[in-house]
């Protein structure tokens, strides 16, 4: 027994170096996964309240910039809204319970944006105390930005597109093979399309966009277009680079979609397993 | 020993707010960051007991992770380096650190030096390692480690040489 006194007392740094070393080891581990991380994340009050306040001042020099993002957003919803005045109204009726529209919109602001490492994390400054839940779709005016992994009070944590944990259910806008979005770790603006069947009509400059498979991002919401792509090894899928329509290194504002469907749609798909 | 304390104290809560508000968003040539809270590990007190040494340093790299959101790659490189220290402050500064007679502004240049670029190396080396997590980018991660530990130790004597002068 005594030995076994002294033997902690003589290796104590030694012990406690070990402990927290498993420690660090763990959570290193933990966010290596997706969906694990929950424990060490910027989406608390203290984190989150200093990112924020430094957001604060940092906002009013990209000001201009998102003033014309808005202004463009608004011209192209304009334009929707006049071309689809002019058509003729459609007299069927429907029923007002069903017509609802399944998507629910909440604007929030990114106050901390990551783009050099290669598991990217954003934080924004709406948690659930405005509804938002894991697994909303995060986009932007131009294009999607990530996914909701985890919410506190007043933030929330986004899982990056450009995190290579992340893959998302994406297609060509001209035909409908899909494929899924990730993302090698290299470049911030350019993102990857893996496991496009050789049939598909691939062409430089296409437009990519969500196929809505996900239940996360509602279809037809823009990606990116195809910068360049090569078939892979077996000759039957096709790798694409996808240079992304978003500024991923200057992203400002962003738009949070709730799927109002997703619980019953997902128990629909849980009962054909 | 309370006004050591206060400075430490200090130190600790104004490189992670310097490390994480500024530094982190600097991206030089798109990839490069310094990692100067490491400096904190480097100057606390050498008589310190080196339980308390891995213990704060543990604290310091998991603050950094909160807010990076890197899971407990910051901790883990801290807190080798910690253990590491003692090892490392033997070799570079030899019998005087022995006989805790050294104060480390009073030590030649190069004897710093080596010091402060072992720790600093071992330290990116651990924590680009573990945020990559992958040995098959073993370039990339030698490549970061290299260009981020140059500009984590300009930035560390940088502000060394700044403090020295205040304390005189």
């Amino acid at each position: 027994m005594r030995q076994i006194i002294n033997f902690l007392i003589k290796y104590k740094n030694t012990l406690l170096f070990l402990c927290l070393l498993c420690l660090s080891l763990f959570f290193t581990i933990q966010s290596h996964t997706y969906h694990k991380s929950k424990f060490i994340s910027s989406a608390n009050f203290l984190t989150g309240g200093i990112y924020s306040w430094v957001n604060n001042i940092d906002e009013y020099f990209n000001l201009r910039k998102y003033n014309n993002r808005l202004v463009d957003e608004n011209k192209w919803l304009r334009s929707r809204l006049t071309e689809l005045s002019s058509k003729k109204i459609d007299t069927t009726f429907t029923d007002s319970t069903s017509y609802e529209n399944p998507y629910h919109f909440t604007t929030a602001r990114v106050i901390k944006n990551q783009y050099i490492k290669r598991d990217n994390y954003i934080l924004i400054n709406k948690g659930s105390k405005d509804g938002l839940a894991t697994d909303h779709g995060v986009i932007t005016s131009r294009g999607i930005v990530g996914i909701v992994e985890e919410t506190s009070k007043n933030y929330a944590r986004i899982i990056s597109i450009l995190n290579t944990n992340l893959s998302v259910s994406v297609q060509l806008q001209k035909s409908d093979h899909f494929g899924s979005l990730t993302w090698n770790g290299n470049d911030p603006n350019v993102a990857q399309l893996e496991e496009v069947p050789r049939l598909a009509p691939v062409v430089k400059g296409d437009t990519i966009i969500t196929n809505g498979r996900s239940l996360i991002f509602p279809k037809g919401i823009p990606v990116g277009v195809i910068k360049d792509f090569k078939l892979d090894v077996n000759q039957s899928y096709y790798t694409i680079d996808v240079q992304l329509f978003n500024d991923m290194t200057n992203i400002g504002y962003v738009y949070v979609i709730q799927n109002n469907d997703q619980t019953e749609l997902k128990e629909l798909e849980s009962i054909d397993e | 020993m309370n006004s050591l304390l206060l400075s430490n104290t200090a130190r600790f809560i104004i490189l992670i707010l310097i490390q994480v508000v500024v530094l982190n968003n600097i991206n030089f040539l798109g990839y490069i960051n310094p990692y100067l809270y490491v400096l904190f590990v480097l100057l606390l007190p050498l008589n310190l007991s080196q339980y308390k040494v891995l213990f704060f340093s543990f604290l310091i790299g998991l603050s950094i992770d909160f807010f990076e959101d890197s899971g407990g790659v910051n901790a883990a490189a801290t807190l080798v380096i910690a253990y590491l220290r003692p090892v490392i402050l033997k070799f570079s500064f030899g019998v005087s650190y022995e006989h805790q007679t050294i104060k480390y502004y009073q030590t030649p240049i190069t004897q710093r030096l080596s010091y402060i670029s072992i720790l600093v190396l071992v330290h990116h080396f651990i924590l680009f390692s573990l945020e990559i997590f992958n040995y098959s980018y073993i370039i990339l991660i030698l490549k970061r480690t290299l260009f981020s530990s140059i500009f984590t130790i300009l930035l560390i004597l940088l502000v060394t040489a700044l403090f020295q002068k205040k304390s005189k």
